[in-house]
């Protein structure tokens, strides 16, 4: 993906979203000067079109180096922005409640639960995903590593346990196993990897490389 | 003759896995990441009450809602042209396999029974809608407790029609002989229920291509079974059904069967005429998507004063619907594990206003193994001889129950490699002997079976232009990492390069094969791939013989692949480049099935574990932690030993969560699950896990199949609960017979 594109998502463009709230405002204005029966029937097709004008506000981003002027409901979440909007979808769905770590994703470098975040409070945030963790076709160590040592097996927490692999190593707590395991415990892996995902872990640690 | 260097061996090297790349960097695709037009999303409305029925069910303001397409419930569901789930008499309980037919009438059967669904144009607005569907409901009184209702257990009804079923009770010898038996012990045992829970929520992707085509993005161990039950259902031809699965996140047996949010999302894309997305919420994966049924256990067993065991008896009552009768060998390893002269087994079923269970890793065989284990331990304990010891004096040859030899075993060994890497010399009878500070220290073992199935597989195979051969087969891959072992198998077989093999799975179009679960995978399918690569070396080798008379009289096991060309035995003089072969007509691709032969019939197959833990429980707050596991296993031939090894971790953490922290719990006042995430139901994260440590026999077995293999997913967690039950009495002295073994318990 290329760095620091601008990047207006087809379809949800901030730009479009205002130009199509323009129409319908001067719409609502006429419909307010023509007889009930009329405004009722109109309403009904306008109804969802109208409130979706009203839901939706404009958000600016940076997602894997790409920029991105949006609009979306306050209720979305930073996932399901990423998984639906962005078809980004290596952030991963687990549980929506902040339990599972499956959604981890960085946001100015810091680990975050994307379902735990709406995408709203990102504005101007500078996001990272497992998409654009790689250095173009050169993995990143982290998933090197996990590819060595087998850190997964179905690969459904793969993304979110290597986004925390690496924030865990940057805040400075992988010294040694016990304290991986304590960190890296806010990431469920079912399958039950972890003996091989703190292997991981401790070989990039080990191996000294900027993370 | 220019002999060619013999290609490395890959049966066997911990070979990286072929979809690693794809798995760490985001690309695989999961079923709810399929990118189709008009893609709309859809959310379950669920029954808040736990048996009756729908009186009113209010839509209106659902279906006003911003962005909501439809809203379907029983009131305006087109009803699927297939068979109804009641059957044509509805005195019988039906067995397992159909799905639910969701919205078919307004009988209430568990709590959280999908009644309506909500499709919209996104997720948020779905589930908007989703609340503010209103039901009225007549309640009837419900049954959700399984101890209250052991009273009705029944023999479960294929037993009663086949004499041959083998959840039919069993003797061998006196009927419960250990009553009169020197040395007795009796005991109950209780597993709750515990919730696959895989990572990845159950979903789904349906879109229907034409009004009588259906393709499915879909989390299933079976895209063949898939197919079949939802072609049923809509009345269509199998091949208008296209099931695919190419990841599946996790599953444990969840989707091995057909569930009812499958059906309600492809009603729901054939009334909005569109593709539609379901995905279920961390709640609904207690409902909908079944579960290890609650089960309560019996166990009496006598020996001789020196160790002999001289009767046992196992029963069990296990938990099912109303609607489905759910079995599994939770009495099987009791049949056939230790040489006892007398053996009774009485297996029951309880059927509850809940949902239907289903399979999960190590189905039965894992509940009945914590309640056998467990009992071997406390009669060695009486008895005052090592566990392990007692184990060995009641080893067994052949196979008791089938009068078989075994096809092979290898428990002995494993024994030995486990006992050495726990340091069970360490082990003291008396318990409570060993403390570090504040913590009580003890070890255990447990013991696992399970047969070693094998079923018909087909795969394909043909060589591409690029120089690639491609080999399908409609498998899946829950995560073990069969694409990774088939390649592996088809690199020995072909004598090529891994790299230069794609082994595609996943998809109901291809070759067919049965579901991933009962660890047969690797038996099954395995051959199929060597089956079918032999057979196209050959094809190969006909096509170059057209040509090249060096071929024509060359054995297929002579013919060499590499660099892009075909010789024989590498000799430079007879190469025939793979271009000039696809040239040819008919192209070069083969289908060949492989099918278990009569090898069953002689020989009882079966794979075996044994798994060492060491806890440490704290003598004040009663927390339990496994300071070390050791799981060893005789599963045959061993493809691939770092993806086996982390199979066999993954089942030991498993077991730690079965052991310790695994509950789903009903309030049996309202019906209704109140573990409904992972805060109140506890799975292991990296904090609850030792490093395990992994041994392997690694002997083949030669009659399960060509390639020596016997399985390992389910003896990974099979036993392992009970080697931490067993420790945990060997720290404290307290014996906890139900599960799991939370501190309360133990203060």
């Amino acid at each position: 993906m290329a760095m620091n594109s601008e990047h207006d998502t087809p379809g949800n463009s901030h730009d479009e979203a205002r130009r199509s709230f323009l129409k319908q405002s001067s719409l609502l204005t006429a419909m307010a000067l023509v007889p009930g029966p009329l405004v009722q029937a109109a309403a009904a097709e306008l109804d969802e079109k109208v409130a979706a004008v009203f839901e939706k506000i404009p958000l600016k981003l940076e997602v894997n180096g790409v920029k991105h002027k949006v609009s979306v409901e306050p209720r979305t979440t930073l996932l399901d922005f990423l998984r639906e909007n962005l078809h980004l979808t290596g952030t991963k769905k687990g549980c929506d409640y902040g339990q599972c770590g499956a959604c981890t994703v960085h946001v100015d470098g810091q680990r975050v639960n994307s379902c735990l975040s709406f995408a709203v409070m990102h504005e101007g945030k500078k996001i990272t995903t497992i998409e654009g963790l790689a250095n173009g076709d050169k993995l990143h160590p982290m998933q090197e590593a996990f590819v060595k040592h087998d850190g997964f097996q179905c690969g459904y927490c793969t993304p979110g346990q290597i986004m925390s692999a690496v924030a865990c190593i940057r805040e400075g707590k992988a010294d040694s196993e016990g304290e991986i395991r304590e960190y890296m415990s806010g990431n469920i892996c079912r399958c039950g990897a972890y003996s091989n995902i703190v292997a991981a872990i401790q070989e990039v640690k080990g191996g000294g490389q900027k993370v | 003759m220019n002999e060619q260097p013999k290609p490395k061996k890959q049966i066997g090297a911990p070979m990286n896995r072929v979809d690693g790349h794809q798995k760490v960097t985001g690309a695989a695709t999961y079923s709810a990441e399929y990118q189709l037009p008009n893609i709309t999303y859809a959310v379950l409305v669920g029954s808040t009450v736990t048996k009756g029925r729908l009186t009113g069910l209010d839509t209106k303001a659902a279906e006003r809602a911003p962005g909501v397409l439809a809203v379907i419930s029983h009131l305006n569901a087109p009803k699927p042209p297939g068979p109804k789930p009641e059957g044509k008499d509805p005195s019988q309980p039906q067995t397992q396999g159909n799905p639910l037919q969701v919205f078919n009438d307004d009988k209430i059967r568990f709590n959280d029974q999908p009644i309506a669904i909500v499709v919209a144009d996104s997720w948020e607005r779905a589930r908007y809608a989703a609340g503010l569907v209103k039901a009225q409901y007549a309640k009837e009184a419900h049954q959700t407790n399984l101890e209250e209702n052991k009273s009705n257990a029944f023999l479960p009804t294929a037993a009663k029609k086949n004499p041959k079923n083998p959840m039919n009770d069993y003797q061998r010898g006196q009927v419960d002989a250990y009553k009169t038996g020197a040395v007795k012990l009796e005991a109950e045992y209780v597993i709750p229920t515990e919730v696959h829970h895989p990572m990845e929520l159950q979903a789904i992707t349906a879109h229907w291509e034409a009004p009588d085509r259906l393709t499915l993005y879909d989390k299933t161990q079976g895209t063949m079974a898939t197919r079949r039950d939802f072609a049923k259902q809509w009345g269509l031809p199998e091949e208008n059904v296209k099931v695919i699965a190419t990841y599946v996140g996790g599953a444990f047996g969840n989707a091995l069967h057909s569930w009812p949010h499958e059906s309600a999302a492809i009603l729901a894309a054939k009334v909005v005429n569109r593709p539609v997305k379901l995905m279920l919420t961390r709640e609904q994966m207690f409902t909908m998507v079944g579960y290890r049924p609650y089960t309560w256990q019996k166990l009496g067993m006598s020996a001789t004063p020196d160790g002999k065991i001289t009767a046992i008896t196992h029963e069990s009552v296990g938990q099912t619907s109303t609607y489905e009768e759910f079995t599994e060998s939770t009495l099987a390893q009791t049949r056939m594990m230790y040489q006892s002269p007398n053996v009774t087994t009485r297996y029951r079923l309880a059927a509850l206003d809940i949902s239907s269970p289903i399979w999960m890793r190590g189905p039965g065989e894992a509940t009945g193994a914590f309640a056998l284990e467990s009992a071997m331990d406390e009669m060695a304990y009486l008895l005052n001889i090592d566990p392990l010891e007692f184990r060995l004096r009641n080893y067994t040859e052949q196979d008791p129950e089938k009068n078989k030899p075994w096809s092979t075993k290898f428990l002995k060994e494993c024994y030995q490699l486990g006992a050495d890497r726990i340091g069970w010399s360490k082990r003291q009878l008396k318990p409570g002997s060993l403390r570090d500070g504040d913590w009580l220290i003890g070890y255990g073992m447990g013991v696992g079976t399970f047969g070693a199935h094998r079923g018909a597989a087909t795969v394909g195979a043909q060589l591409l232009a690029n120089g690639t051969v491609l080999l399908q087969c409609a498998t899946t891959d829950i995560g073990p990492g069969t694409g990774t072992a088939m390649t592996q198998i088809a690199a020995d077989t072909l004598g090529i390069s891994p790299d230069k093999i794609r082994f595609e799975l996943g998809n109901s179009s291809f070759p067919k094969a049965g579901t991933q679960g009962g660890s047969s995978t690797v038996n099954s399918v395995g051959p199929a791939t060597q089956e079918a690569c032999l057979a196209l070396k050959d094809k190969l080798r006909t096509l170059a013989g057209a040509n090249n008379p060096a071929f024509a009289s060359a054995r297929k096991e002579d013919v060499t692949m590499q660099d892009g060309y075909l010789t024989v035995g590498g000799n430079k003089d007879t190469r025939v480049s793979y271009a000039d072969l696809l040239k040819q007509a008919g192209g070069t691709a083969v289908m060949v099935e492989a099918k278990p032969g009569g090898e069953g019939q002689k020989y009882s197959m079966y794979s075996f574990s044994v798994h060492f833990a060491e806890v440490r429980v704290h003598q004040l707050t009663g927390e339990v932690r496994v300071s070390k596991l050791v799981s060893c296993a005789d599963a045959g031939t061993i493809v691939n030993e770092k993806t086996a090894g982390n199979q066999m971790k993954g089942g030991a953490v498993g077991g730690i969560g079965m052991a310790l922290m695994e509950h789903a719990r009903i309030d049996d006042r309202f019906g209704r699950y109140v573990t409904k995430d992972f805060a109140d139901y506890h799975v292991p994260v990296h904090a609850d896990s030792p490093a395990v440590e992994v041994a392997f026999v690694n002997q083949p077995d030669p009659y399960v199949n060509a390639l020596g293999t016997k399985g390992i997913g389910e003896i990974a967690i099979i036993g392992v609960a009970p080697a931490i039950a067993n420790a945990v009495f060997n720290a404290t002295g307290k014996r906890i017979r139900e599960l799991p073994i939370t501190p309360d318990k133990l203060i």
